[in-house]
């Protein structure tokens, strides 16, 4: 005998002590996949066959099989099963999960049953145990279909169970090896005409002779065939024909289903363009009416296809019913999810369950029409209202296009009018809508982020917590928050007496991780900061959903930069001019851009920490130090025989120090009173309509970005940079003197990058950047006296592999992020990525790294 | 840094009376850094010794056992502070007992003393330094440097050697108001034997008090009873002063109790605390037959730690603990399990969000949790010209993000009133004054 069952379902072996089950179930099945009471008393008891535990095992029989189902998994259930009380919960943990209950049925003679007991040494049970389960089994039989059981086979002999073959059989709505590419048509409603146009125009070829499909191409349709519109019975022997001809695949409206049970002579309630059919139908044979029957009756209720990546149903479909088959799946994939409620039309109210969607496949449905296709977390309707006069509509997939065609009339009023309800009150697509707001479920406790082409980003908890609160107290409008910049390394350590850093080791680094040229940009010293900013206030609001003027101007932490929206606004009006005088809007056709900067001067947002930090060091440094000075010096002239010239050496030195300390940080540092005082200084741009350009090398980015910046150059700041050639020692040198002229002339320093923006080395993706700053600049964060040599040399101990590891990981999470605005997905997925890298940041590692 | 000089006559008795001779460079090895004394006079006329600390700001951040330091880019290393106070000791320890080998009736007498400190923070400003040496009889001279608290300090006066160290000792720090090391109980013996004589009179003595002991409440108000004891009022049934303000009704309690009194009015059971800071709302509330549950929330992990604490919860195991519990979470993300309350609470909340996040949490509340009754109160900005030392246009605390007029909130209130079906009304909550309002304005939602 061969068993076919399903491969998720959950099998429940059916017999008494003694009949084979265990046996059996470790010849056919994987261990793990069975679940056993005689092991769960064993688990809890140490002895598995301690009755009085029985309870607490099937306890723990039921949680293991709930945990195994809900990840989809193939279970087996090895205990008696003989009375229906037993099996109840069993059919029903199989509903909750929506995996398909079997039944395999031991019927094995008492006799051998009650021999194999006796042999046992372990378990002494009376003669009447078995004669009772004999009898329930007996008697269980006849009722397991109507306990729900979808699939049953009795096992008739001995024999039999030995020589069984069991096959494993996919679910029918399991099409995952169906990679398309697909056309997937929304509500068809009986509309022929608009049906064989919009099949024409996506390229297929149908007449009644010749039925073809382009280039390999399938149509998926969602379902609705009939009712309301003009021709139902001739849209659903199409749809038959190019299904057949393997042109198509079809999932049942609740319209085909009713229509089903009319025809298959239930009383069903005759209405909302039923009537229409059944008229259409009058004409035809009643062998046509059996044909159409068989054929809608034939449809399944949902397809998982492409690798599991797309899902097409009806009314749609939640995640946890994905792929899985039970009575509450078809339901939904016919009508939805509903809350028993009616509104002011009479018409059910639908819970908004593509609103609480956060599956990975994205979920095609039609059902519910709507002025335009409506994207919501991954899921997309394309129902577009046909019958009522608006237009059929096609999803070619994996292409993301649609294809329309109008309505040739308008052949039924609908009862509710077709609207987004979610985009009445607010400007912008439903999904944006839906994203003025986002859940704390996506943002707290520990967050897996998958970064294409890295791998998965690990957010631990803690890290969530205090991104959650910084992003709660001093965050923008997350909206904003497409991209929060990464952390950057500095190079290790340089060997050179008097130098912390040197911009030899950087070198070394890249030429030793295999990039053959680097680009070398003057860092300048400000505000990290990321800005958007838009051609037009109406490009901002369609691509960012906020009615925002011209942009914003960001923090790396998240946080808006100006304090004054009007100070911002003008500057970005000055960028977005810049950017449209150098052609920069139609050359990229975009018309936004996020782009990464540094805006100085760095007194702008520094004020607080100048003043409570830096300036009192320098004051108080300078009066100690020289009131230290003058009275070493009197010291000296006292005590002639006292040696204080080492000491008097180090106070000049730490005086000379402290001077050399103010000068660095007030370079950075000037008045700001009108717009002209802050200078902006781009360096990458980091995403425009339809790209993330992080696949352009820097020479690009530098060169495209110079363009708009001389065109206002009285708050666009140049950034001095160089291509150097890291096989030619003159370039490299020449790139030092560079270095050192400039740092010596108070320049922070250099910040250097492979030339293409991701380099791919030995072992993987390789640092983006690595800053070299200056030797005067560094008093800014070692302090006043780094340079003395025993500081220095304790400062040449630190460790750079922890903050390598985070620049990495923020990198990635930040390109990650822009991709996905880019890709128009939901803002949840856009705001894991900033809210990554704000959570990375807490991490503890040296802040002066 | 200092630099102590007498022209007492003759001044090198000052090497006597410190115990360290003027021809020798003097070393200690303190675990921050070096300290030296070198006396840069010795003469009869005059006679000066500079105690220079060396102090060293990479060991700061690397060492182990320091405190807190966590800048390389410090003003430690240069300014007047415990590290000074610790360096005193050490060198002067016997000069400050009062003892004196070689010049005992000169130890217990006042000679002319100057101090010189180049540079020290003020906490407090020019005033409060003043305030605290001027008491004492010195003569103050001061010179700002820069514009912040940074100055530097001549002290000038006729005192006891041994004395004048220990002002100094106490002193420093507390203006500084910082101390490098961790406060605890032997702190407040400390002070006590540094003090003697001089500090229970000392007209800022529970400012003095306050800061040495780093701000401890608790350690705070321990010596300062000790101190009222020490001024020969033991007996006294009265509180000292600090701990009778305390427990006055101020302007946080009666805000307190009435939005407790206003949620008792509404009927609510079910109770939702957002932004519940440290407990004090919910243990107003937690008492109550009439509420069943409530949630804390709140953005600061650390808050709540402290409200946990506070209100002893997984302590005490009852029935009225067991209705809390606090959740970390925040007001602009939505959140399903806080949805179907009676009764939600801002208490001082709002003016701590950016204007531009309130449509979020106005959202987030109104929209989504939904309670049938919502209790909102923040700073009454009109009220805040009567408060002195607030400067105009200047915000109660450096978080608030903005202050509101009572037509501002109202207006507010409105609007979202109109939004989110609500209705509402506006009430003061502390003493009205004239025209200008109560400190704090409420407004009760219900729908």
């Amino acid at each position: 005998m061969n068993v076919k069952i399903p491969n998720l379902s959950l099998v429940v072996l059916i017999g008494t002590s003694g009949s084979g089950k265990s046996t059996f179930a470790r010849k056919q099945f994987l261990p793990t996949e069975t679940v056993s009471s005689d092991q769960c008393r064993s688990l809890i008891s140490d002895n598995e066959n301690d009755v009085t535990v029985t309870k607490e095992a099937f306890e723990l029989v039921h949680y293991m099989i709930a945990k195994r189902l809900k990840l989809g998994k193939f279970t087996v259930v090895d205990a008696t099963n003989v009375q229906s009380s037993a099996r109840k919960p069993l059919v029903d943990l199989a509903k909750q999960f929506h995996v398909l209950p079997v039944a395999i049925v031991f019927k094995v003679p008492e006799s051998v049953c009650q021999q194999r007991n006796d042999q046992r040494t372990d378990r002494n049970m009376g003669g009447h145990v078995i004669r009772n389960q004999n009898r329930d089994l007996l008697q269980s039989i006849r009722s397991l279909k109507r306990e729900g059981f979808r699939h049953i086979f009795v096992l008739d002999s001995v024999a039999e169970i030995d020589s069984v073959t069991i096959e494993r059989t996919p679910l029918w709505n399991d099409r995952r090896s169906d990679h398309g590419p697909f056309d997937i048509i929304g509500d068809v409603h009986g509309c022929l005409d608009e049906l064989l146009e919009l099949l024409h125009q996506l390229g297929y070829t149908v007449t009644d002779s010749e039925l073809s499909a382009p280039d390999g191409r399938k149509a998926v349709f969602l379902g609705d065939l009939v009712d309301r519109g003009p021709a139902s019975p001739q849209v659903v022997l199409l749809v038959k024909r190019m299904v057949e001809a393997g042109l198509a695949i079809g999932v049942p409206g609740n319209h085909d289903s009713k229509l089903v049970k009319k025809l298959s002579g239930r009383d069903v309630n005759i209405g909302h363009g039923l009537e229409q059919t059944l008229e259409q139908l009058s004409h035809e044979t009643p062998a046509v009416h059996r044909e159409i029957r068989e054929f809608l009756d034939s449809l399944v209720s949902h397809y998982v296809l492409d690798g599991g990546k797309l899902v097409v149903a009806h009314a749609g479909m939640r995640e946890d019913m994905q792929g899985r088959g039970s009575g509450a799946v078809r339901d939904f994939a016919l009508y939805g999810e509903t809350t028993g409620e009616t509104d002011e039309f009479g018409l059910p109210v639908r819970v908004k369950w593509a609103e609480e969607y956060r599956g990975s496949a994205m979920v095609v449905y039609g059902h519910t029409p709507v002025p335009q296709p409506k994207f919501l977390n991954n899921t997309v309707c394309i129902d577009t209202g046909c019958v009522f006069g608006g237009k059929l509509t096609a999803l070619r997939y994996p292409e993301m296009e649609f294809v329309s065609v109008d309505a040739k009339e308008t052949y039924c009023e609908p009862v509710r009018p077709v609207v987004s309800p979610d985009s009445e009150e607010q400007f912008g697509t439903a999904q944006q809508a839906h994203d003025s707001l986002l859940d704390i479920a996506d943002v707290r406790g520990r967050q897996h982020v998958l970064c294409d082409g890295f791998g998965t980003v690990i957010i631990p908890e803690e890290n969530a917590a205090a991104a959650m609160e910084i992003m709660s107290r001093f965050g923008a409008d997350p909206r904003w928050l497409v991209y929060l910049p990464p952390t950057m390394s500095p190079a290790e350590t340089s060997d050179l007496p008097d130098y912390l850093v040197h911009p030899a080791e950087v070198l070394s680094y890249f030429r030793k991780q295999g990039a053959t040229h680097v680009v070398a940009e003057e860092k300048h010293m400000g505000s990290r900061s990321v800005v958007v900013v838009g051609k037009d206030a109406e490009a901002i609001r369609r691509k960012f959903g906020v009615d925002g003027g011209l942009g914003v101007v960001l923090s790396r932490s998240g946080r808006r930069f100006f304090d004054e929206i009007e100070l911002e606004q003008a500057l970005l009006a000055r960028l977005s001019n810049a950017m449209d005088r150098a052609g920069f809007w139609s050359d990229l056709r975009t018309d936004w851009a996020v782009l990464d900067t540094e805006l100085m001067p760095w007194n702008a947002k520094a004020q607080q920490l100048i003043q409570s930090q830096y300036a009192p060091v320098r004051d108080g440094a300078t009066a100690s130090l020289s009131a230290r000075r003058d009275w070493i010096a009197a010291a000296a002239a006292r005590l002639p025989e006292v040696d204080l010239s080492e000491l008097q050496a180090k106070t000049d030195f730490q005086l000379d120090a402290a001077q050399r300390f103010g000068e660095a940080f007030s370079r950075y540092c000037w008045p700001v009173e009108k717009l002209e005082d802050y200078k902006l200084a781009p360096f990458h741009i980091l995403a425009t309509e339809g790209a993330v350009h992080f696949d352009k090398n820097h020479e690009w980015h530098m060169q495209t970005i110079a363009a708009f910046g001389a065109e206002d150059a009285a708050v666009l700041r140049a950034t001095p940079w160089r291509k150097v050639d890291l096989s030619n020692a003159e370039e490299c040198e020449s790139l030092i003197d560079w270095w050192i002229t400039h740092t010596n002339a108070g320049g922070e320093g250099m910040v250097i990058k492979p030339l293409d923006f991701i380099h791919k080395g030995k072992n993987g993706m390789i640092q983006p950047a690595l800053k070299c700053r200056g030797r005067e600049y560094l008093r800014i964060i070692y302090g006043p006296e780094y340079l003395l040599p025993e500081n220095l040399e304790r400062l040449r101990k630190r460790g750079l592999s922890k903050k390598r590891s985070l620049a990495l990981r923020e990198f990635n999470l930040g390109l990650e992020g822009l991709r996905r605005f880019v890709a128009g997905q939901p803002l949840r997925k856009v705001h894991q990525c900033a809210f990554g890298v704000l959570a990375l940041e807490s991490e503890p590692v040296d802040p002066r790294l | 840094m200092l630099l102590i000089r007498t022209d007492y006559r003759p001044a090198t008795d000052l090497g006597f009376l410190l115990h360290k001779h003027p021809g020798r460079m003097h070393v200690a090895e303190m675990p921050f850094g070096t300290a030296r004394l070198l006396f840069t006079e010795a003469s009869d006329e005059a006679c000066a010794v500079a105690v220079i600390v060396e102090i060293d700001p990479i060991g700061l951040v690397r060492g182990s056992g320091t405190n807190g330091q966590d800048q390389y880019v410090n003003d430690r290393p240069y300014v007047a502070s415990s590290y000074l106070s610790s360096t005193l000791v050490e060198f002067f320890s016997t000069a400050m007992s009062g003892r004196s080998k070689e010049r005992p009736e000169l130890a217990a007498i006042p000679i002319p003393l100057e101090f010189q400190i180049p540079a020290i923070r003020c906490r407090g400003g020019e005033g409060f330094l003043r305030s605290l040496f001027e008491p004492l009889g010195y003569v103050v001279t001061c010179e700002p440097l820069g514009s912040g608290s940074l100055f530097a300090v001549t002290l000038k006066g006729e005192v006891r050697i041994a004395e004048a160290l220990l002002h100094l000792t106490v002193l420093v720090p507390v203006l500084d108001d910082d101390k490098h090391y961790f406060v605890d109980q032997t702190e407040i013996d400390k002070l006590f034997r540094r003090g003697a004589g001089w500090l229970s009179a000392h007209p800022k003595s529970e400012e003095i008090t306050r800061r040495y002991l780093k701000h401890q409440g608790r350690l705070t108000r321990e010596a300062l009873t000790r101190l009222a004891e020490l001024d020969g009022f033991p007996e006294t049934e009265e509180e000292p002063e600090f701990i009778a303000r305390q427990d006055r009704p101020n302007l946080h309690d009666a805000r307190l109790d009435t939005v407790a009194a206003e949620i008792i009015a509404s009927g609510a059971s079910r109770i939702l605390d957002l932004g519940c800071g440290e407990g004090k709302l919910i243990q107003r509330l937690m008492k109550s037959p009439q509420i069943s549950e409530i949630v804390g929330v709140d953005i600061s992990v650390q808050v709540l730690e402290s409200a946990k604490r506070r209100l002893r919860l997984g302590e005490v195991m009852d029935k009225v603990h067991e209705k809390v519990r606090l959740v970390h979470g925040s007001l602009t993300y939505r959140d399903q399990a806080l949805s179907g309350y009676d009764a939600a609470a801002l208490v001082e909340v709002i003016e701590h969000l950016d204007a531009y996040r309130l449509e979020s949490l106005g959202k987030v509340v109104f929209g989504e949790m939904a309670p049938k009754t919502v209790v909102v109160t923040t700073p009454n900005s009109e009220y805040n010209v009567l408060f002195p030392g607030l400067a105009a246009g200047k915000f109660r605390h450096p978080d608030h993000r903005f202050e509101w007029t009572r037509a501002q909130f109202n207006a507010w209130c409105e609007d979202l009133g109109q939004r989110w079906g609500y209705r509402f009304r506006t009430e003061p909550v502390g003493p009205v004054f004239e025209d200008l309002g109560a400190p704090t304005q409420m407004a009760v939602f219900s729908r």
